[in-house]
């Protein structure tokens, strides 16, 4: 990619607005359901549509870039439709679509109450998303970042049973108090920098610090991003979350929410910090151990649940720090696999969160021990899974192979071999708790009738296990992410990479 | 021209008609309330003319009778006090609009001398806003002070007490701001706040400078209800009528903040009182303390009006701490709390005002989803504040947390940044308990919907809005909406008005 150039362009701030345009659609049509859900599938094909717009430019090395309003003042509020930002924008409203559809399928198959409220929040939710990936610094962030938390909560309490507000309650702690340490570790930053503008390589320049401020900061930082990216301990609203509706568990739970988890680790990683000052105090190790040890930890704890939801919950627990764990490691390849991770494991996680719903929507079972010959009774579901389950192990020729391949070799340049023994013992571990599942489905016999899902509901599986598979055998393929990968990890590293 | 005289408007209009309301309820009531509403518009309508005109001119002073200052009153209009008192004559203007909804039922009986009252407190507070006279300023606080225990002594029964331990510790308040006044005058000589200004720094190291400032800040830490002096404020909010808890709340103390504000840093400045003199470090930490404080009780109070009051002392701490970090970071959030502030608790209190209305009682063990199906406009405008106070983007109170968090971090503070965040989460605590039950808690079984709430009429009903009465809904709704704005447009106010204004010496 040549030098980056940047032009006015109001797409970024389209992406971002077209759901929230939706959400007064949508409560307007309230009693008219058809009508009520064209505007979400309407606004997701639009939204997914300007963000494609945008990847022309970005492959070309331009950078649209679009300023609102001074919202503090010398700091704007300001989006920018960089490489790294077009990259998660593209999955999270890409993915928005086919959860749209699967929604639909969902909750009219399971005669949902409020179901506009649970459109209308989507869509804000959405909304939010969009803004973090373009935001252009650190103030607008936050202000998509909370935006998303209070969007969710009632994604969270959609239930409204006496554990899913006890899931709600807990789910605010932990996102207000992250909100707030990013709030602090703002605040110093700006004083330190005198401004928020992310700047690949870091913004701090050749600001002096001692080892311990540096650390300190790191550390709200982390706090305050980490809890979204659920590295552990900051976790356990996760698991607990999986109370919300199914669609919800796969579009924000495993997609949206927490990968603007991680994508808030590597815009910290890359785009305050900067490689040069995170190797200079050892904090980067720091952070790979932390990711490490939730790799390990989590995995062991998907084995002990039986509830498939929280299997998966654990799991995704996993896969986010393989994300975090290529950011630390700070190498070109690791890197590269980071980033392609958060496509890859989105496109895997959301076909198991999917078949998990349809299951529940079509047979009302919820836990592994009940899907005895489950696969004989809807094929194509669990062969989606079977497709999913295999990619997060990390075979190929699944997409989840190639992002687990650059992280191995990511590595291995930076001259560690723990994190690759990591990857290995958790790929075992993977197969591990997903093996039962399709042992179960497939070659146990299981009483009672057969059937798929609604076709609203197996199509989205279909279609995310295909695009799993498609963007293992070529990670180029449609999206370019596997060069926009490449080259975000190129302007990250600025050639300084070890 | 009338224009010239715009500074001196606001208060004499406010005065006469507050004067003239008793003698034309002889005529018709409604033409005493329709001049109540018309002169609060009035007023507002003043205070952009002088925001205006501050803008245009720079500030503008207005010498009372032609005789000029120090012999004669001056009043004088920067763009702090004119956006001050924009705000409050905005605030109040909106509380007067809901209070026609309400007054034939809460203050049955004394809705005149309730009208007559607010526009004298009115009166009050815009005299105080805009004087450049410290001996003015105290006149006008009696008038603000003497209208405000009318105000709360007509509530319910506890109201008179309430209203007399205020007046008691008001009238020290009082008292302790006119000694303070006396000594800066045997040493000065003068009472012009401009004129101070050049003589004080000659007398700094004068004992009597310190005891009268330090007489001064405390009893206008009374009438601001700073902690620990806020003794009197829990209960006067609580039983006085929920629409003068909505105008008291959100205006009362914080005219008294406005006033120390003033002396602090204009009359005296703030090299002096921050640093020979540490009276903003003292004033910063009992903020601090008084944010925590506050924020503890709201969780534990289980009525709605005596949960936003405890909620009120905490919030004051903000601005008190604003003013305490005295850097120019801490300045701004100071003052743009009080704006924020003025408008949440307007807001919350408008729909804890609605709730009794509708239902008879504001307690929280006694809300369900039923209250939000019968009131879902206001209850929406309850969130929207509600997601304020706790400071989520994009509402205005995320702004004031930002701003406060800056100036703690410029400070060096470490203390006081965590204790604006971990407040903030007290304040989710108290907030979502109470969205919790209004969005999610289904009526008891067995009790039928709409029973507890004797609705007296169906206006509104009809026409899809859900709500009693638009008078009541709407308010509320535009206050909230305000927040919005207030939000997103921080930066304007900011720098259009705090920032040019920051005092020399930060």
């Amino acid at each position: 990619m040549t030098a980056v150039e940047t032009y006015s362009s109001i797409l970024p701030f389209y992406a971002v607005a077209v759901s929230l345009v939706a959400v007064p659609l949508i409560l307007l049509s309230a009693r008219h359901a058809n009508l009520r859900e064209f505007w979400t599938i309407a606004a997701s094909l639009v939204k997914f549509g300007v963000v494609f717009l945008l990847l022309p430019g970005v492959l070309a090395g331009r950078v649209a870039g679009f300023t609102l309003w001074e919202i503090s003042p010398g700091i704007a509020l300001a989006l920018k439709a960089d490489p790294f930002g077009v990259f998660f924008a593209l999955i999270a409203s890409g993915l928005w679509i086919l959860t749209s559809v699967y929604s639909i399928g969902y909750v009219r198959g399971l005669e949902e109450h409020k179901q506009t409220r649970y459109f209308a929040s989507f869509a804000v939710c959405l909304s939010a998303t969009m803004g973090i990936a373009f935001a252009a610094n650190l103030l607008t962030f936050i202000i998509f970042y909370e935006t998303l938390t209070i969007a969710t909560y009632p994604l969270v309490i959609h239930k409204e049973t006496k554990g899913a507000i006890a899931a709600g309650r807990k789910y605010l702690i932990y996102t207000l108090t992250a909100g707030l340490l990013l709030i602090a570790a703002t605040a110093w930053t700006y004083r330190i920098t005198g401004s928020l503008d992310f700047k690949a390589g870091g913004m701090f320049g050749g600001a002096s610090f001692s080892p311990e401020a540096v650390t300190v900061l790191f550390l709200l930082f982390l706090g305050g991003v980490g809890v979204k990216a659920a590295i552990m301990p900051l976790h356990s609203w996760l698991p607990t979350a999986m109370v919300a509706p199914t669609p919800v568990s796969a579009l924000l739970h495993a997609v949206a929410v927490v990968k603007s988890g991680v994508f808030g680790v590597v815009r910290i990683v890359g785009f305050v910090f900067g490689p040069e000052l995170l190797h200079r105090f050892g904090l980067n190790g720091l952070l790979a151990i932390l990711a490490g040890a939730t790799i390990i930890l989590a995995s062991l704890l998907a084995f002990r649940q039986d509830n498939l939801k929280f299997r998966l919950a654990y799991s995704t627990v996993g896969h986010l720090s393989y994300i975090v764990l290529g950011a630390a490691l700070l190498s070109p390849a690791s890197l590269t696999g980071s980033l392609l991770h958060i496509a890859n494991h989105a496109t895997m996680k959301i076909t198991l969160f999917f078949c998990a719903g349809a299951i529940y929507v079509k047979y009302h079972k919820e836990n592994v021990s009940e899907l005895d010959g489950i696969g004989r009774a809807m094929p194509w579901t669990m062969g989606a899974f079977t497709l999913g389950a295999i990619g997060l192990a990390g075979v190929p020729p699944m997409n989840g192979f190639v992002s687990k391949w650059q992280l191995g070799l990511g590595s291995l340049q930076a001259g560690e071999i723990a994190p690759l023994a990591v990857l290995v013992l958790s790929g075992l571990l993977n197969i591990g708790y997903f093996a039962p599942i399709v042992y179960r489905a497939f070659l146990k016999k299981g009483a009672g009738s057969r059937g798929e899902a609604s076709p609203a509901m197996v199509l989205p599986i279909v279609v995310t296990a295909v695009l799993s598979v498609l963007l293992g055998l070529n990670p180029d393929l449609f999206f370019h992410f596997y060069s926009m990968a490449a080259s975000i990890s190129g302007s990250i590293l600025g050639g300084s990479g070890p | 021209m009338i224009i010239n005289n715009s500074p001196a408007l606001a208060p004499l209009l406010l005065l006469a008609a507050a004067i003239s309301i008793p003698v034309l309820a002889l005529l018709s009531k409604r033409l005493a309330y329709l001049t109540a509403i018309a002169t609060s518009l009035v007023a507002t309508a003043v205070s952009v003319l002088n925001l205006w005109r501050v803008w245009e001119s720079g500030p503008l002073r207005y010498h009372f009778g032609g005789w000029t200052p120090p012999i004669g009153i001056e009043y004088v209009v920067d763009p702090l006090s004119a956006f001050v008192a924009l705000v409050v004559n905005a605030v109040a203007l909106v509380v007067l609009w809901h209070a026609m909804g309400l007054a034939d039922e809460e203050i049955a009986g004394r809705a005149v001398p309730y009208y007559s009252l607010v526009l004298l407190l009115l009166c009050g507070a815009n005299g105080m806003i805009l004087t450049g006279d410290l001996f003015n300023l105290y006149v006008f606080l009696e008038i603000f002070s003497l209208a405000c225990y009318g105000l709360i002594g007509i509530g319910e029964k506890q109201a008179a007490v309430a209203s007399f331990r205020y007046l008691i510790m008001g009238t020290v308040g009082a008292s302790f701001y006119l000694l303070g006044l006396g000594f800066i005058y045997i040493v000065t000589g003068s009472l012009n706040m401009a004129d101070l200004r050049n003589i004080l720094p000659l007398v700094y190291g004068n004992p009597a400078i310190t005891a009268g400032l330090t007489l001064i800040v405390v009893g206008m830490g009374i009438k601001m209800a700073i902690f620990p002096l806020h003794g009197w404020l829990p209960d006067a909010y609580t039983y006085a009528p929920s629409t003068t808890s909505a105008l008291i709340a959100p205006l009362g103390t914080k005219v008294a903040a406005y006033v120390i504000i003033r002396v602090l840093f204009y009359v005296f400045d703030a090299g002096y009182v921050s640093g020979a003199l540490p009276m903003t470090d003292f004033i910063a930490w009992l903020a601090a303390i008084g944010i925590i404080y506050g924020s503890v009780l709201a969780i534990a109070q289980n009525e709605m009006k005596r949960m936003l009051a405890y909620s009120s002392v905490a919030q004051i701490g903000y601005i008190g701490l604003g003013i305490g970090m005295a850097n120019p970071f801490g300045f701004i959030g100071a003052v743009l709390h009080i704006v924020n502030h003025a408008f949440m608790k307007g807001t919350l209190f408008l729909v804890a005002a609605n709730l009794r209305k509708n239902s008879g009682h504001s307690d929280i063990a006694r809300l369900d989803a039923a209250y939000r199906k019968k009131l879902p406009w206001s209850m929406a405008a309850f969130t929207l504040a509600a997601l304020s106070m706790i400071g989520l983007p994009p509402t205005a109170g995320f702004f004031s947390k930002w701003y406060l968090a800056l100036a703690a971090v410029d400070k060096g503070n470490w203390v006081f940044l965590a204790v604006i965040l971990v407040s903030s989460l007290l304040n989710a605590v108290y907030f979502f308990r109470i969205l919790e039950r209004v969005y999610l808690l289904p009526p008891p079984a067995g009790e039928k919907e709409g029973e507890g709430f004797p609705l007296k009429s169906k206006t509104g009903a009809g026409l899809g809005l859900g709500e009693e009465k638009w008078g009541l809904m709407i308010p509320a709704c535009v206050l909230s909406f305000c927040l919005l704005l207030l939000g997103i447009g921080n930066a304007g106010i900011v720098k259009g008005v705090i920032q040019r204004i920051i005092p020399i010496g930060m």
